[in-house]
């Protein structure tokens, strides 16, 4: 209780902190937070540098090449006792190619897919969710159960039907797995405008004579950006992992594409005799899921002002 | 409850009339015409012109819903142009080994799950806590039909001489997993348990039900008192179930850690510690039975996760289910089975979901009288 006092006149005696800059201290105080960033640090890295740290073209077949390369050949590290050379640290596919190489590179379809899907959603989500909790009545009604209707079906079968119809391919992949998520981000922003719409500084503004494009997207939808950045993170991670599911089923990335699930397809005929060739892509998609899931789980701590007591 | 009943009951059938509005429509989307896609090289004209009539296609969209409508309530979904059989006869063939399959799942991330999150949420910030957080945020992390391929790998390859419930079967090398059928041999030879108890005297007598049914293998041969077939089913199952039941077990364990952290920190409690309540009878008795609603709900809901997770793993382990299924009508470009597939597993789940409703009205008063 004097903990809570002192803090009150804390606040009170200096002016009070960027909100931005409290958040951010928040989140750097939680560990997920700070596990999930270190992991996302890491992949950003190899993103950007994916081109310098790889040592060979990822779809480049080096079979032609001398010195023994042979398809699907095993990982081969000196500091394990390999000295062959040239060294491939995660081995050779199927058609001769470093999977190292390929798996960096990988980094630069799964991460933009993966965002770039979310932000569809949420784009899309946003506006629908503004449009059925703004305007309510038979909008409103007609709008969610229509939502009600894409939550029904298993997210990643819809996915599959969709992008059956559209057929095969990344970004057929990217719209599908974005039109499956829209109806969450949806359902949180016209929760979040259910309760903001009947709020006095609403009111205010539309008293100075603001139209409702101007009160939906001035006012509410920046007041509800809470859940939906929290969701968002997590939904990353959700996308990649689907992307990485539709690409292994190959309704996503095509061949010579190194897609990591499409990477994890192609090794499924082989796993007896090259089991490396499904150990690392497959890492790859964890460590960049749990990094955003992690973060998702320390921004939703952050930003909840009810866990902010400490 | 039998208000609240019929109200749930009511929701649910305009989500269903809706899921069946999707699906006609992306049927309707596919590029190119119905009858060649469904029937291939075998659609002349005229043949083409008595399917469309059959499926309404000469007609107008609305009364070409209404025909979908009708031909989906007959159980005709169409027929599958790669495995040449009605999709209703593919699916009433490959269904049970999925419902097998997800059942196990589900059964596996429950009894390790709850446990686990109780554990977690008793032993709050300690390192039981943590492991246990950290195990389940990767698990939640990992493609499902990775695990699966990894699960392979360390059971089958790497490890082939362990098993389980006695020796590897004499033409397999492996543990416990992968027949080319990913089904012990002797299922398909087996004794029905129509015929064990001879409820048909004739084999013409058999129902389509009894078909049905008989193609639970485990429950087939539990029933039939056939211990070798179930172990050798159950053996075969325990793998595909693990990997598709890692996810949702740690979900279930992360929503029973805070529900019941949230429910240790309740004034009920504290008065039953007071009281002078063992601790086991405090925790098991108050704190977790209250726990356990919300927990009740994310069971139910992983079902979306464990389709999904069939989906993507039964082709791995070569369990021949709707999931296997779908991956090969998925290469041939056969829409019609993905469609039926889409169909089916939409309306199981808005079933399980409907259940999972009426399981949490029973539980929790509060729920029924909204």
């Amino acid at each position: 209780m004097s903990d809570k006092i002192a803090n009150l006149n804390d606040s009170g005696s200096r002016p009070r902190e960027n909100l931005f800059v409290e958040t951010l201290k928040n989140l750097l105080r939680n560990n997920s937070a700070r596990a999930g960033l270190v992991i996302l640090g890491f992949l950003l890295f190899i993103f950007i540098f994916a081109p310098v740290i790889a040592p060979y073209e990822p779809n480049i077949i080096l079979i032609d090449r001398p010195n023994g390369i042979i398809p699907r050949l095993p990982p081969c590290i000196e500091a394990f006792g390999c000295t062959d050379s040239p060294q491939f640290i995660m081995g050779l596919d199927g058609n001769g190619r470093d999977i190292f190489s390929r798996v960096l590179y990988g980094s630069r379809l799964s991460l933009p897919v993966g965002i770039a899907a979310v932000s569809i959603s949420i784009t899309f989500g946003s506006i629908i969710g503004l449009i059925a909790g703004f305007y309510g009545s038979w909008v409103d009604n007609i709008i969610m159960r229509i939502m009600d209707v894409l939550m029904a079906f298993p997210s990643l079968l819809l996915a599959i039907a969709i992008v059956t119809v559209l057929g095969p391919g990344l970004i057929n992949a990217l719209i599908a797995i974005a039109i499956v998520a829209i109806p969450t981000y949806a359902r949180l922003v016209r929760a979040s405008v259910l309760s903001l719409k009947e709020q006095e500084f609403v009111m205010a503004e539309r008293a100075l004579g603001a139209g409702d494009s101007r009160i939906m997207f001035g006012q509410i939808l920046p007041n509800s950006m809470t859940p939906i950045i929290v969701q968002g993170t997590l939904g990353i991670g959700t996308a990649v992992l689907d992307a990485a599911a539709l690409s292994f089923l190959g309704l996503g990335a095509q061949p010579p594409a190194s897609e990591w699930g499409r990477m994890l397809g192609d090794a499924i005929d082989f796993f007896r005799a090259a089991p490396h060739m499904a150990l690392f892509p497959g890492i790859a998609i964890m460590l960049t899921v749990l990094g955003f899931n992690l973060l998702g789980d320390g921004l939703r701590d952050a930003l909840d002002p009810r866990l902010n007591k400490s | 409850m039998t208000k609240f009943l019929v109200r749930r009951l009511a929701l649910s059938i305009p989500v269903l009339l809706g899921i069946l509005v999707v699906t006609f429509t992306l049927g309707r989307l596919i590029p190119g015409d119905p009858c060649l896609a469904q029937l291939g090289e075998r659609a002349t004209d005229e043949i083409c012109d008595a399917f469309d009539k059959r499926y309404g296609l000469d007609q107008p969209i609305p009364v070409q819903f209404g025909y979908y409508i009708a031909n989906v309530f007959r159980g005709d979904l169409g027929l599958s142009l790669s495995f040449q059989v009605p999709v209703t006869d593919l699916l009433a063939e490959r269904l049970p080994t999925t419902i097998e399959l997800t059942f196990a799942a589900i059964v596996f991330a429950t009894i390790f799950g709850v446990p686990l999150g109780i554990l977690s949420a008793y032993k709050h910030n300690t390192s039981v806590d943590v492991i246990t957080m950290i195990f389940s945020n990767v698990g939640v992390s990992m493609p499902v039909f990775w695990l699966g391929i990894i699960l392979i790998i360390i059971f089958s390859v790497w490890m082939p001489d362990v098993t389980l419930f006695g020796t590897p079967i004499e033409d397999t090398p492996f543990g416990f997993l992968v027949l080319p059928s990913g089904r012990p041999p002797s299922v398909r030879f087996d004794d029905r348990f129509y015929a064990v108890y001879n409820l048909v005297a004739e084999p013409s007598e058999v129902k389509p039900w009894m078909e049905f049914i008989s193609r639970f293998t485990i429950f087939n041969a539990a029933i039939t008192l056939n211990g070798d077939l179930f172990i050798e089913a159950f053996r075969h199952l325990i793998l595909p179930a693990v990997a598709v039941g890692t996810i949702p077990l740690s979900i279930i364990a992360r929503m029973t850690r805070s529900s019941l952290l949230e429910s240790l920190n309740q004034d009920y409690v504290r008065t039953a510690r007071a009281k002078g309540l063992r601790e086991r009878t405090v925790v098991v008795g108050h704190a977790v039975r209250n726990a356990m609603l919300p927990v009740v709900t994310i069971i139910g809901l992983n079902f979306g996760f464990l389709i999904s997770g069939a989906v993507l793993t039964e082709t791995i382990f070569r369990l021949t289910g709707i999931g296997k299924t779908l991956f090969e009508a998925i290469t041939a470009r056969d829409y019609t089975v993905v469609q039926g597939v889409t169909l089916v597993t939409a309306i199981a789940f808005v079933f399980i979901n409907l259940i999972v409703d009426i399981t949490y009205g029973y539980l929790d008063p509060r729920v029924r009288l909204e």
